[in-house]
């Protein structure tokens, strides 16, 4: 174990490059890490190169993986399941699809016209941008693993109930026309060779780096103003753990706000480091990635409102709900 | 001939038109290139992931940045 302990610690929590900064910035720069400056430039520099690291080395991994599964490979999987096991299904599958909103519609309408049932597509729509495998190995590198798994449990069930929700629900008749009519397109996929997904994955380590960089540094500036300039007193007035609201108020901050998860991670880092609840940390951390008013703005072009909003209310009423297990449990995973 | 390009009008769409037009150059052909960027219309396609290429409304390949030599096998 205690081989496992040592690894986890260099490898994922980076302990090496921690102490590498720590030599930079107080022999190089000497700033001294009792001060508020030298900590929040220590605390810059080292989540920024640990962020950008796991970020390549996550999406290199998950890409891989993501080239066995196509969304028209996905669709025909799920096509042959019902009930509560398409649900599940819909939602594992999420975790392991692109990054980008930007693909969720054609997928959406993609789906939704191969006569998918829409709670499957649903519960696929809202695990792939909450829960995906990258998230988790950096849950683990930030937190620790029985927080990610944590996480990725509870993402996964909303995920689950939400799409049963909606196909209770019989919203067939709130999606726009034009969704439900299209061809579906089954022209025979070229199986890809090694190199084919090494290319591919790579392609997407960079094109997911050039989309989300900026908003790293701006998460992890965010979170060393936090972690050293704010006091206390004054998030813990906002987000603390008496206030019973706290959760509400970041969930509902973080709803129209657009954050990849990378960049929203080390913000949630710094807060429970100022004592804010872990599950009031996640649900903002929840909200910013998996609702966002462009995202939100796509969604009204294929479906209508009443959909939109059942949509909406099950995902914040979920969010807020892992809020509040996750504070009311959280000594049971730090 | 006629030729689509269907994709959000991301860097990838570029590359695939860029590799069309030169696919197209070197068999000596002369087609007409449309980019579709609506997604409505993407989706009318069949298409669920871009880029994809079409030629003369017959979708040939998706969610795949063609090199121009597999380009020239579709055209001929």
């Amino acid at each position: 174990m205690e081989i496992f302990e040592w690894l986890n610690n260099q490898l994922l929590k980076m302990e090496w490059l921690f102490y590498l900064v720590r030599v930079l910035v107080e022999d190089v720069f000497g700033l001294s890490m009792a001060t508020a400056t030298g900590a929040s430039v220590h605390f810059f520099i080292y989540d920024v190169i640990k962020i950008f690291i796991l970020l390549a080395v996550l999406i290199f991994s998950v890409s891989w993986i993501q080239s066995y599964f196509p969304p028209e490979r996905t669709r025909k999987i799920l096509g042959t399941m019902t009930g509560f096991k398409a649900n599940l299904t819909g939602a594992l599958m999420g975790t392991i699809t692109p990054f980008c909103s930007c693909s969720s519609i054609p997928l959406f309408i993609g789906f939704t016209s191969s006569g998918l049932p829409l709670g499957v597509t649903f519960s696929f729509l809202i695990s792939s941008p909450l829960v995906d495998l990258a998230s988790v190995i950096l849950l683990a590198s930030i937190f620790n693993w029985s927080t990610a798994i944590a996480y990725v449990v509870v993402g996964i069930v909303l995920a689950v109930i939400g799409g049963t929700i909606i196909s209770r629900a019989n919203m067939t008749a709130y999606v726009e026309s034009f969704v439900l009519h299209n061809p579906v397109l089954d022209i025979p996929q070229a199986e890809l060779s090694r190199k084919d997904r090494f290319d591919y994955a790579v392609a997407q380590v960079v094109d997911i780096f050039l989309r989300v960089w900026l908003y790293v540094l701006i998460g992890v500036g965010i979170g060393a103003v936090i972690h050293n300039w704010l006091p206390e007193s004054w998030i813990t007035m906002v987000l603390g753990q008496d206030n019973w609201w706290s959760v509400f108020v970041a969930t509902l901050m973080g709803v129209p706000m657009y954050a990849d998860i990378f960049g929203t991670l080390p913000i949630a880092e710094a807060l429970v480091g100022k004592g804010v609840g872990l599950g009031t940390a996640l649900a903002f951390m929840m909200s910013v990635t998996a609702l966002s008013l462009p995202s939100l703005i796509m969604l009204k072009k294929v479906i209508k409102a009443p959909l939109l909003l059942l949509f909406l209310g099950i995902v914040v009423f979920g969010i807020i709900a892992i809020g509040f297990i996750f504070n009311a449990f959280a000594y049971l995973f730090i | 001939m006629n030729i689509k390009i269907l994709g959000s009008g991301c860097k990838k769409c570029k590359t695939l038109t860029e590799n069309t037009q030169s696919a197209l150059a070197h068999l000596g052909l002369e087609a007409d290139i449309v980019k579709v960027t609506d997604f409505a219309e993407i989706a009318a396609h069949g298409v669920m992931s871009t880029p994809a290429l079409a030629i003369d409304e017959k979708v040939v390949s998706v969610g795949k940045v063609l090199s121009s030599s597999e380009i020239e096998k579709f055209l001929q």
